[in-house]
């Protein structure tokens, strides 16, 4: 089994405050893979340092057999890591269809071509029937799937998503999994995500890594990790005798 | 459908406008398609790529000094002159990119930046006694009346076509550009740079393909400036206010659309002049009442129709 993305003893300060000390997993390719933990646990600093914006103190991190050190966040992209923002960034004044076709134009040819690409991948999502609206008419959950669509729209290789179920309905999020779990299956697509809505990544991933103060304190199956008295003591406070 | 028929007839219009109109009203339509023009070249940069420039009255000047001191100097006509005009104002263009791109300066101090490079330009050519200095460059006027292309000289007639053309060229090119990888990629910037980052888009070289052609159709206009006026001061040519001038006309008609600049150009200039006039005919001259206008509908625009003017005609006509 080959790894997709590797992240080896990867550290990041902010003025001397630790975001992420020493951190290393894999995500094997075509799985999906949970990052969980509190928050300010360090899981968006690192997806920010895997997608080129902030570079690492230390550490390694290798894409498909090769370092992405020092790429620039374009370049990532181009390399096959699409990733999603937590606080979403659609292009307002633009068009649904128009934003994902951004995205698309990377692997397309034509504008032809992209056009097509976007409109099935609008499908997908659940979005084409507001393919010609403004994106900046959007409510949040559809706001969060426009992010994901834009992102598949380059053709990842490995998708990383921040926080994409947050604020969706339960059965939104539901939706939301049916269409990841589908791609992954259809296309092979590796997946990492962050999130805090447990029903998701239970439902989703494979293997799930547990962060706490930029460090990992558990990874496993969702099963071992949920069982993990490590974990529980991160989330709600050591146990103490009264 | 409803926009290219519409769009035939405007042209058609404006083309047999001369058979209509007399010396002073072809003048006025000349102005006109000026501003419409470098309105369209300022707003590939700002309306497509969301990058203000505050300072394109420095492409203006460079552009009308490259090719008036050659016809001045050595007798070389407009057409040789207008590619040192481009080539220098792209190079120009390309240096303030150059150096706000990568240093990442943007927003209010990019333009803080294109307003420092026209400045410093301005008053370097007031030094420059081989252009003139602040005693201006004044190209000869020779025959008026018959159409000397290769020199750009003639009867007005003539630069009432060429602007035309020109506008006409920008439009289509405009057109073709925003539908192009080029327009998604510059108004996905316009939008959220890091967004269009984390698409795979090299914003760095995509906004510097916008600087350089916007300062190379801006450059365009200030070889016509040169052969249309014969004169250049560069106390008039670089300055600020210049700029301005530049941008209301997009700014009113509507930043990022492609109707805006001629729309905002034609509203500013037959209004203003208009007030000129009738001002005029009532025996009162006050000077400074055209920038007092500007203001004004600047003022109305900016509260009453944020997004300029043609936007909102585009809804009602259904463009």
């Amino acid at each position: 089994m080959s790894s997709s993305l590797q992240i080896r003893q990867l550290s990041k300060s902010f003025r001397g405050l630790k975001a992420v000390s020493s951190v290393s997993f894999e995500v094997p390719e075509h799985h999906i893979v949970g990052l969980i933990g509190p928050n300010g646990a360090g899981k968006t600093t690192i997806f920010n340092m895997v997608a080129g914006v902030y570079a690492p103190d230390a550490g390694e991190i290798v894409f498909d057999d090769k370092s992405i050190q020092g790429l620039h966040p374009h370049q990532v992209c181009t390399a096959g890591i699409g990733r999603t923002f937590q606080i979403v960034k659609p292009f307002a004044g633009l068009s649904v269809l128009d934003n994902v076709m951004v995205g698309a134009l990377l692997r397309a040819k034509s504008s032809a071509e992209a056009r097509k690409r976007s409109q099935d991948i609008l499908a997908k999502l659940n979005l084409d029937s507001k393919a010609s609206e403004p994106a900046s008419s959007l409510t949040l959950p559809d706001r969060k799937r426009l992010e994901v669509a834009r992102a598949l729209a380059t053709r990842p290789r490995l998708l990383l998503l921040d926080e994409v179920m947050a604020g969706l309905l339960p059965t939104e999020c539901d939706q939301m999994v049916q269409v990841f779990r589908d791609i992954n299956r259809a296309e092979g697509l590796t997946i990492l995500l962050i999130e805090h809505v447990m029903r998701a990544v239970m439902a989703l991933a494979r293997g799930i890594v547990v962060l706490h103060h930029g460090e990992v304190v558990s990874r496993g199956t969702p099963e071992q990790v949920v069982r993990d008295p490590a974990v529980l003591e991160c989330y709600l406070g050591e146990e103490t005798e009264v | 459908m409803r926009a290219r028929v519409s769009l035939a007839v405007l042209l058609a219009l404006l083309a047999a406008l001369p058979a209509f109109a007399g010396s002073y009203a072809l003048s006025v339509a000349t102005l006109i398609l000026y501003f419409a023009y470098t309105g369209q070249a300022w707003n590939v940069m700002m309306g497509f790529a969301g990058q203000l420039s505050l300072g394109h009255s420095l492409y203006v000047g460079v552009g009308g000094y490259a090719a008036g001191a050659l016809f001045f100097h050595y007798g070389i006509g407009p057409w040789a002159g207008l590619w040192v005009a481009l080539l220098l104002c792209v190079a120009l263009g390309v240096v303030i990119g150059f150096l706000a791109f990568r240093f990442g300066i943007s927003g209010v101090y990019f333009a803080l930046l294109t307003i420092a490079f026209a400045e410093f330009t301005r008053i370097g050519f007031d030094h420059l006694d081989w252009l003139g200095g602040p005693g201006g460059m004044f190209l000869r006027v020779a025959q008026r009346d018959i159409w000397d292309l290769a020199n750009f000289r003639g009867p007005p007639l003539m630069y009432y076509y060429a602007m035309l053309f020109l506008t006409a060229g920008a439009f289509a090119l405009c057109y073709f550009l925003l539908r192009s990888r080029a327009g998604y990629y510059w108004q996905a910037i316009r939008e959220d740079e890091e967004a269009a980052q984390a698409l795979g888009i090299n914003t760095f070289r995509w906004k510097m393909l916008a600087v350089a052609i916007s300062s190379a159709m801006t450059a365009v206009s200030g070889v016509f400036f040169a052969f249309y006026y014969n004169n250049l001061f560069p106390e008039q040519i670089f300055h600020i206010s210049r700029s301005i001038e530049i941008i209301l006309g997009p700014v009113i008609g509507g930043v990022g659309t492609l109707f805006g600049p001629i729309l905002g150009a034609a509203v500013l200039t037959l209004l203003s002049d208009g007030i000129t006039e009738a001002l005029a005919a009532l025996g009162w001259e006050i000077p400074g009442i055209k920038q007092v206008f500007y203001g004004l509908v600047l003022l109305a625009v900016v509260m009453f129709l944020p997004n300029g003017i043609w936007p909102t005609i585009a809804k009602k006509l259904r463009l």
